[in-house]
């Protein structure tokens, strides 16, 4: 509201009045910005509550997947069970199962019996195989040896099964929790860290399984997007900047490139089922097919963050380029393009990230399945990551639980790694024009 | 110029696409789909036979059973999935299908029992229950309460409004979606008997067999039957929040977590692993393997998958599929399945 000030002389004077006016009104100002403030802090402070709270509910259920339980036994090596001709198909698991009634002896009936075979893993029996293959010096020798113990056995230890809870409604009974006191007691129980969470492939069983096969498949698949979206995105939004003439056809690519980035990502998964499975013939659940789809899925993400960073080299360097006798192409390729490069990459390291972490287009191409053997190349049947969490979040084990953890715990560890590189990057390579 | 590099780059893509498809034909690894009921034993079977023959570990897709016997009966060809399980057995339509589509010779193996358990949290009172009850408290449109052979929206919202001995709980029941098989089989073992159990709805099944469909398979959507999708893990921490409702899922999963949930006792008899087994408690289904014979020259490890499926090993009583939380079928049917696979008998029909 302007108050026309009515004076005689050219300097303005503010009546005594005015000022009133505004004294009052400036408690309430700075009370309304200050209220504005705290809504600002209140909100980070929420947001970061809850991002405390994700990670400390996944680190808290997942950190415990990083150690697993171990029993020591006293393995021995008969040369009449492990003959010569028959290294591989005799019976290891027999061995275990006559150390440990070595043991415990007196243990009779079918029920009892099972009860103290079923305390080592049933991967024991393969650990014995890979270390008398290695080293057959090994037969007609008595060893300690550590072998992986069941998950039931891994649970207790860790506390994760409560043992006050009355026999009938537990996994483990009163007399498999005497055994394993006898053994704790023998110093034969110890927890080591879990190198099989590293090195095995998927398994049935919690304690043998590991997320190897999915690393080996996220790496393939990732690497493929990589390679191909990377050299399209840029080569797209390239030409769309510089070369596109300015007419209906560009704009609606234009319309149809910021749509694509919208579009729910099982869409890409449909579309990869028809053409690149049933049209093209590739092979299922294959990192080839996979990459494919997330190519499609990255490259809006791509282009327009490399279009981005295009427009943000000033014209004075493509001027400059072209007054000293550079073409538009040499100016483009020579001059542009490489100062456009950082705030491309970190574009494309965004995309790689979210790519990382997508299931749903790659149920339909088949990659969400129970698939055991690492991954030997691009068409070898494959899962990622993300879909490893998924499919041990199904499993009912509770030893699962912990490991559904852990593999987030990786993937979150991996993500964080690449939008830090991103970040680190946009900060040391963009230029500030 | 262009016109030549796009030519050049067409060629480069379909001889590409040629090569990759004559590297599926070579395909060395078994591909199944199926049943997410059946995935747990499945996957347990083809890890076994990966350590312990020499050819690769088969490729287990949990599809869902209907999902499972749409990608089986697209055709024969190493593109297509050698063998599909199913939580029922397969449909007269489907295997129609099949043979349109040329997969004529269809090898049928049942594999065993799973029971489908009605459980709530160990903090409350279990539950002595009939089908009845169940039908009463979950479907859509209930029988008129105050007598007459007509239908009226469910007006039941507690335990006790359905059958005065039950207690006074709201109704909540965590229950799979219309997509999984284990609702196919909860609605046609427990509410169709429950509906049966009306003489007039009895008689609907075969005069009128639409309607009786309507009342018996729809559940209510009011709230009381909440569908809490496939993951079995988030509906046992849902029951373990909150010690009023009740969940539907597969025996496996109760068998794994008896610290915290308990089965209801339908028509009188507890979810107890004998009890199943022997066919005492009646919400039991049986699970199948279905595998085209036409593979099994193709593929290498089909018929030795199929055999240690088939051995004492794995389905007997004392097998490693028990472990997991599957119910063995008595001694002469799996005499009889296993002579049946090891002859790869062929499924004439389907009743």
């Amino acid at each position: 509201m302007n108050r026309k000030i009515e004076t005689e002389s050219d300097v303005v004077i503010f009546p005594k009045k005015t000022m009133d006016i505004v004294k009052r009104g400036l408690a309430r100002r700075y009370r309304s910005e200050r209220r504005f403030k705290f809504l600002g802090l209140s909100a980070i402070a929420a947001s970061l509550v809850f991002l405390f709270l994700l990670f400390a509910s996944i680190i808290g259920n997942g950190y415990t997947a990083f150690w697993q339980t171990f029993i020591r036994l006293d393995i021995d090596f008969d040369p009449q069970v492990l003959t010569e001709d028959n290294l591989s198909r005799a019976n290891y698991s027999g061995l275990v199962k006559g150390s440990l009634h070595t043991l415990f002896p007196g243990v009779s009936g079918r029920q009892d019996r099972r009860a103290m075979e079923g305390l080592i893993s049933k991967g024991a029996a393969f650990e014995l195989r890979k270390m008398v293959m290695n080293d057959p010096e090994l037969i007609g020798t008595t060893r300690s040896i550590w072998l992986t113990a069941d998950d039931d056995v891994d649970m207790v230890v860790k506390g994760h099964i409560d043992r006050s809870v009355p026999e009938i409604a537990r996994r483990i009974s009163d007399l498999q929790l005497s055994w394993i006191d006898t053994l704790s007691d023998q110093g034969r129980i110890r927890k080591q860290f879990n190198t099989a969470f590293f090195t095995n492939g998927d398994s049935r069983e919690p304690e043998l399984a590991g997320i190897r096969g999915a690393l080996v498949g996220s790496f393939y698949t990732l690497i493929v997007t990589l390679l191909l979206s990377f050299p399209i995105g840029v080569a797209s939004a390239v030409y769309l900047e510089e070369f596109a003439p300015k007419n209906r056809l560009t704009d609606i690519i234009e319309v149809n490139i910021n749509n694509l980035a919208a579009v729910p990502s099982i869409v890409f998964g449909l579309l990869g089922l028809a053409v690149f499975l049933n049209f093209a013939g590739l092979p299922r659940s294959a990192p080839l097919v996979g990459g494919l789809v997330l190519t499609l899925m990255t490259l809006p993400t791509i282009i327009i963050s490399g279009r981005a960073a295009l427009k943000s080299v000033p014209p004075s360097i493509r001027e400059g380029a072209l007054g000293i006798g550079a073409s538009k192409t040499q100016m483009v390729m020579h001059h542009v393009l490489p100062l456009a490069l950082p705030g491309m990459l970190t574009g494309t390291i965004i995309g790689m990230a979210q790519a990382l972490g997508e299931t749903a287009p790659l149920l339909m191409i088949g990659m969400v399945a129970f698939i055991v053997d690492v991954p030997g190349g691009f068409t070898d049947p494959s899962t990622v990551l993300p879909v490893q969490i998924f499919l041990w979040a199904d499993s009912p084990e509770r030893a699962f639980v912990e490991r559904t953890s852990a593999a987030i715990i990786v993937l979150l560890g991996f993500l964080i790694v690449m939008n830090a590189t991103a970040v680190f990057l946009r900060k040391r390579f963009e230029r500030r024009w | 110029m262009f016109k030549k590099v796009a030519i050049v780059a067409a060629g480069v893509i379909l001889f590409s696409s040629a090569q990759m498809a004559s590297a599926q034909s070579a395909r060395d690894y078994i591909s199944i789909v199926g049943s997410s009921t059946v995935y747990p034993f499945a996957t347990v079977v083809a890890e076994q036979f990966g350590k312990t023959t020499q050819y690769k570990t088969p490729k287990i897709e949990s599809t869902g059973t209907g999902g499972g016997f749409k990608l089986f009966c697209t055709g024969v060809g190493v593109e297509h999935p050698d063998i599909t399980n199913a939580s029922r057995r397969i449909k007269s339509t489907e295997l129609e299908q099949c043979q349109a589509n040329g997969v004529k010779e269809v090898v049928e193996l049942k594999i065993g029992y799973d029971g489908i358990v009605f459980a709530n949290s160990k903090k409350a009172e279990p539950l002595n229950i009939s089908r009845k009850d169940i039908f009463l408290a979950l479907a859509k449109d209930v029988p008129d309460p105050n007598g007459g052979e007509n239908t009226v929206p469910n007006p039941y919202k507690t335990w006790k409004d359905v059958n005065g001995s039950l207690p006074d709980k709201k109704i909540e029941v965590l229950g799979p979606p219309p997509t999984s098989g284990t609702r196919d089989a909860f609605v046609e073992m427990v509410m169709e008997e429950g509906g049966n159990s009306f003489d007039w709805i009895k008689a609907l099944s075969k005069s009128d067999s639409s309607k009786y469909k309507g009342i018996c398979h729809t559940v209510r959507e009011d709230g009381a039957y909440i569908e809490a999708g496939e993951n079995d893990n988030l509906i046992v921490q849902k029951l373990d929040a909150n010690p009023d409702a009740f969940g539907i899922f597969g025996f496996s999963f109760l068998d794994q977590n008896t610290d915290k949930i308990q089965g209801a006792l339908i028509d009188g008899v507890e979810p107890t692993f004998d009890a199943i087994a022997d066919g005492s408690y009646p919400v039991s289904r049986s699970l199948y393997c279905y595998a085209k014979k036409a593979h099994v020259d193709v593929i290498p490890g089909m018929k030795e998958y199929l055999d240690e499926f088939a051995s004492e090993a794995a389905w007997g009583p004392d097998g490693y599929l028990v472990e997991k939380g599957m119910i063995p079928m008595p001694d002469a049917e799996r005499e009889k399945f296993g002579a049946d696979v090891k002859d790869l008998k062929i499924l004439e029909s389907v009743e």
